[in-house]
C-alpha cells in the first residue's frame, strides 16, 4: 500500500509541471496559436525561479519571477508569431533556442559551471511531498473548463481560434485576444519552470526542463484540446516517468526507456484514431491577418 | 511596385548570392557583437575565439580547426536541407532529429549483424549509408502519412517521433546493441575499415590527427543532388508548388497526397544520411543516445530558414554556423563562457529576418 501511495504522489508530483504548462498552450491553441517554445518558456520559469529567490530568499517570489520572466519571452513570442503574422513554428523554434542559449550563459555567468551545487529556498511541502503548485495546477483544470466553456472571454478565445474572419467582424480584436491568451500560456509555463525548480531540487541545470515543453503540447493534443482531456493526458505523463523511477528503485528489469517511450506512442494512437483530428481548432497554426 | 520590379534588368543569381551571403555575414557579425556586449563578455576577445575555433591561427595551423568545421558542417547541412525539402512543401516537420537518430541507429543495427557474416568492410559501410537513411526515409514518412491519412500536424506528429526515436535508440544501445566487453553504455565501436577514411594526412598538420572525413565529401556531394531535385525536376516544381499554393497544386491536380508523404521521406532520408555520416565520421563510430541528442536537428530550422530554404543558402549557413559552434567551443574553452551562447546568436538573426520580412510584407499589403 504504501508503495502504491508514494507511487500516485510521485505520480501527481511529476503531473504537476506538465499539467500547468499544457493547460496555458490549451488556452493558447483554442485561440488559434502553437506556441512550440513552450519548452523554452519552462526553461525561463525554471531560472527565473531560481535567481529571484535567490535574491529574495523567498521561493514565493521566485514564482512570481518565472511567471513574469516567461511572460516575457512569451509576450515576444506574440509580438512576430501574434503581431507581425510570422510562421508560428518558426518563432517558436526560435524562442527555444534563443532561451537555450540565454538560461545557459546567464547561469554560467551567475553561478559558474557548476550550477547545481548553488542551491536556493525550496517551496514548502504543504501536505505528503507536495508544494502550493500542485493544488494550483489541480485547480487550473476546472478553472481553464470553466473560462473556455462557460464564460464570454472563452467564447471569444474559442472564436478566435475558430473562425476569426467572423469573431473580427464581430467586434473582437483577434489579434490582443491571442496575445493575451499567449501571454496566459507564458505565465502558466512560466509557474510550471518554477515547479521544476523552486518546487522540486531548487536548483538550476542546463537545459533542465528536458523535452517537458514538448510533453505538454503532446498532452493538449492527446487531451483532445480540453481541459479534463488535459488532466487525464498529464496523468499519463506522470505516471510514466514515475514508473521509470519506481521500477529503478526497485530493481526491476523493465527497460526504462520503454517506458518512457510508451506515453508519446500511445499520443500518437490517439491522434490516429481521431477522425481527421476534428477537435482540433480550425485556424490553429494559421496567423491572422486583418483584411 | 509591379512595373517597377519588371523594368529592373535582373541581377545574375552569383552576383545576388554573393550580394546576400555579404550582407548576412555582415549582419551576423553585427548580431554576435550585440549579443556579447549585451553579455557583458568583452567584445574583441570573444570575436577573435570565434575566429580562432572556426578557422585556426597561424600558430597553431589552420588545418585542425578547418576540417573540425567542416566535419561539424555536414550534419547540420544535411539536416537544414532536409528542412529545405520539408518546408518547402509546406510541411513545418521539426522532426530531423528523430530521423538523425533513426539513420544511425539502424546504421548501428546494421553493422551489428554484418560484421557477424564475412562481408567485406567498404560494403558494410554502404549497407549501413543505404539502411541508416532507409530508416531516416520511414520514420520521416509515417509523419507525411498521418498529416495526409488523418490530417495530424506534422508539427505535433514529428515531436512526438523525435521522442519515441530518442527512447527507442537509448533502449536498444543499452540493451541489445550495447557493446560487448567492457562495461559501456554504448554500441559497439567499429573497426576503422568502416569507419569513413580520414583525407588529410596527419604529415600535414605537425602529425595531429585532423577530423576531416569522406563523410564530409559525400554530404557536400548531396546538396547540389537536393537542388536538381527541387529546382530542376518536374516533381520537384509540385513539391514547390504544393508548399507555396495548394490551391494552385490542387487545380492543377497534382497527385497532393503522395508528393506530401515522398517529401516527408525524403526529407527523412537526408537527415538521417546526416546522422551516418556522423557516426561513420567520429572517433569510434560507437553510438549513444547521449552524443546524438543534440541540438543538430533543431539548429538546422534556423540554418535553413536564413538560408532562404534554398539547398545554396543550407550550406552557406550551415558552414557559418559549423564555424560559430566550433567558436564558441574555443570560447568555452579559453574563457568559461558559455558556448550556448551561440544559440542567442542563431535565434536573434531568424528574429531579425523574420522580423524584417514580415514588417516590409505588412507595408506592402497596407500600400496596395
Amino acid at each position: 500500500m504504501s508503495i502504491l501511495s508514494a507511487a500516485i504522489e510521485g505520480s501527481i508530483t511529476m503531473a504537476a509541471p506538465l499539467l500547468l504548462a499544457s493547460i496555458g498552450e490549451l488556452v493558447v491553441q483554442r485561440s488559434g496559436v502553437v506556441n512550440v517554445g513552450l519548452e523554452g518558456l519552462i526553461l525561463t520559469g525554471a531560472l527565473a525561479a531560481v535567481l529571484g529567490t535567490l535574491n529574495t530568499h523567498n521561493p514565493l517570489i521566485g514564482v512570481v519571477c518565472a511567471a513574469i520572466a516567461a511572460g516575457a519571452v512569451a509576450l515576444l513570442f506574440a509580438l512576430f508569431a501574434v503581431r507581425l503574422a510570422a510562421n508560428q513554428v518558426v518563432v517558436g523554434v526560435v524562442i527555444n533556442l534563443l532561451t537555450l542559449g540565454l538560461t545557459g550563459t546567464v547561469s554560467r555567468a551567475v553561478f559558474g559551471a557548476q550550477s547545481t551545487f548553488v542551491s536556493v529556498e525550496a517551496l514548502p511541502h504543504l501536505f505528503a511531498n507536495q508544494t502550493i503548485l500542485t493544488p494550483l495546477a489541480l485547480t487550473m483544470v476546472p478553472a481553464a473548463w470553466w473560462l473556455l466553456n462557460r464564460t464570454r472571454s472563452g467564447l471569444m478565445i474559442r472564436a478566435a481560434g475558430e473562425q476569426p474572419a467572423a469573431a473580427d467582424s464581430s467586434g473582437i480584436s483577434v489579434l490582443n485576444l491571442r496575445t493575451v491568451a499567449v501571454l496566459f500560456g507564458g505565465v502558466m509555463a512560466g509557474i510550471a519552470g518554477a515547479c521544476l525548480s523552486v518546487g522540486d531540487v531548487p536548483t538550476f541545470q542546463e537545459g533542465m526542463s528536458a523535452g517537458r515543453g514538448f510533453i505538454a503540447l503532446a498532452i493538449v493534443t492527446a487531451g483532445r484540446w480540453s481541459a479534463p482531456g488535459c488532466l487525464a493526458a498529464a496523468l499519463v505523463f506522470g505516471i510514466s516517468e514515475e514508473l521509470e523511477i519506481q521500477g529503478q528503485a526497485m530493481g526491476l528489469h523493465i527497460p526504462h526507456d520503454i517506458l518512457l517511450a510508451v506515453p508519446y506512442v500511445i499520443t500518437l494512437i490517439i491522434l490516429l484514431s481521431g477522425s481527421h483530428s476534428s477537435k482540433a481548432p480550425a485556424a490553429l497554426g494559421i496567423p491572422y491577418v486583418k483584411r | 511596385m509591379q512595373t517597377e520590379a519588371r523594368t529592373r534588368r535582373p541581377v545574375p543569381a552569383p552576383v545576388r548570392i554573393i550580394a546576400l551571403a555579404a550582407a548576412y555575414s555582415a549582419g551576423l557579425i553585427v548580431l554576435l557583437a550585440v549579443t556579447f556586449a549585451m553579455l557583458r563578455i568583452p567584445v574583441p576577445m570573444a570575436l577573435k575565439q570565434l575566429w580562432v575555433g572556426a578557422v585556426g591561427s597561424a600558430d597553431e595551423g589552420h588545418l585542425y580547426a578547418i576540417s573540425s568545421t567542416l566535419v561539424e558542417m555536414a550534419p547540420l547541412m544535411l539536416a537544414a536541407l532536409s528542412v529545405c525539402i520539408a518546408w518547402r512543401a509546406g510541411l513545418f516537420s521539426i522532426g530531423a532529429q528523430g530521423q538523425i537518430l533513426m539513420g544511425a541507429l539502424a546504421a548501428t543495427a546494421t553493422a551489428r549483424i554484418a560484421s557477424a557474416a564475412p562481408i567485406p568492410a567498404p560494403l558494410i559501410t554502404f549497407m549501413m549509408l543505404v539502411t541508416g537513411v532507409a530508416a531516416g526515409a520511414a520514420w520521416g514518412a509515417l509523419a507525411g502519412l498521418m498529416r495526409v491519412k488523418r490530417g495530424v500536424q506534422e508539427v505535433i506528429s514529428t515531436i512526438m517521433l523525435n521522442y519515441t526515436a530518442l527512447h527507442i535508440v537509448s533502449w536498444l544501445v543499452l540493451g541489445p546493441l550495447r557493446a560487448r566487453g567492457a562495461y559501456r553504455t554504448e554500441s559497439d565501436s567499429l573497426p576503422d575499415g568502416i569507419l569513413f577514411a580520414r583525407l588529410i594526412p596527419s604529415a600535414w598538420s605537425d602529425h595531429i590527427q585532423t577530423s576531416l572525413h569522406a563523410g564530409v565529401l559525400l554530404a557536400l556531394f548531396v546538396c547540389p543532388l537536393v537542388y536538381i531535385y527541387m529546382f530542376r525536376t518536374s516533381a520537384g516544381f509540385q513539391l514547390r508548388v504544393l508548399g507555396a499554393n495548394d490551391e494552385a497544386a490542387r487545380t492543377a491536380h497534382y497527385p497532393a497526397d503522395r508528393l506530401k508523404i515522398s517529401a516527408m521521406a525524403l526529407s527523412g532520408g537526408v537527415a538521417a544520411l546526416g546522422g551516418v555520416i556522423q557516426l561513420l565520421g567520429s572517433a569510434t563510430g560507437s553510438l549513444s543516445a547521449a552524443s546524438f541528442s543534440g541540438n543538430t536537428g533543431f539548429t538546422a530550422i534556423p540554418a535553413a530558414l536564413l538560408g532562404g530554404l534554398h539547398p545554396a543558402g543550407a550550406f552557406v549557413t550551415s558552414l557559418f554556423f559549423a564555424g560559430l559552434t566550433q567558436g564558441c567551443r574555443n570560447l568555452e574553452q579559453n574563457t568559461g563562457v558559455s558556448s550556448v551562447v551561440i544559440y542567442v546568436v542563431q535565434a536573434a538573426a531568424v528574429l531579425a529576418v523574420v522580423g524584417i520580412r514580415a514588417f516590409r510584407q505588412r507595408s506592402e499589403t497596407e500600400a496596395s
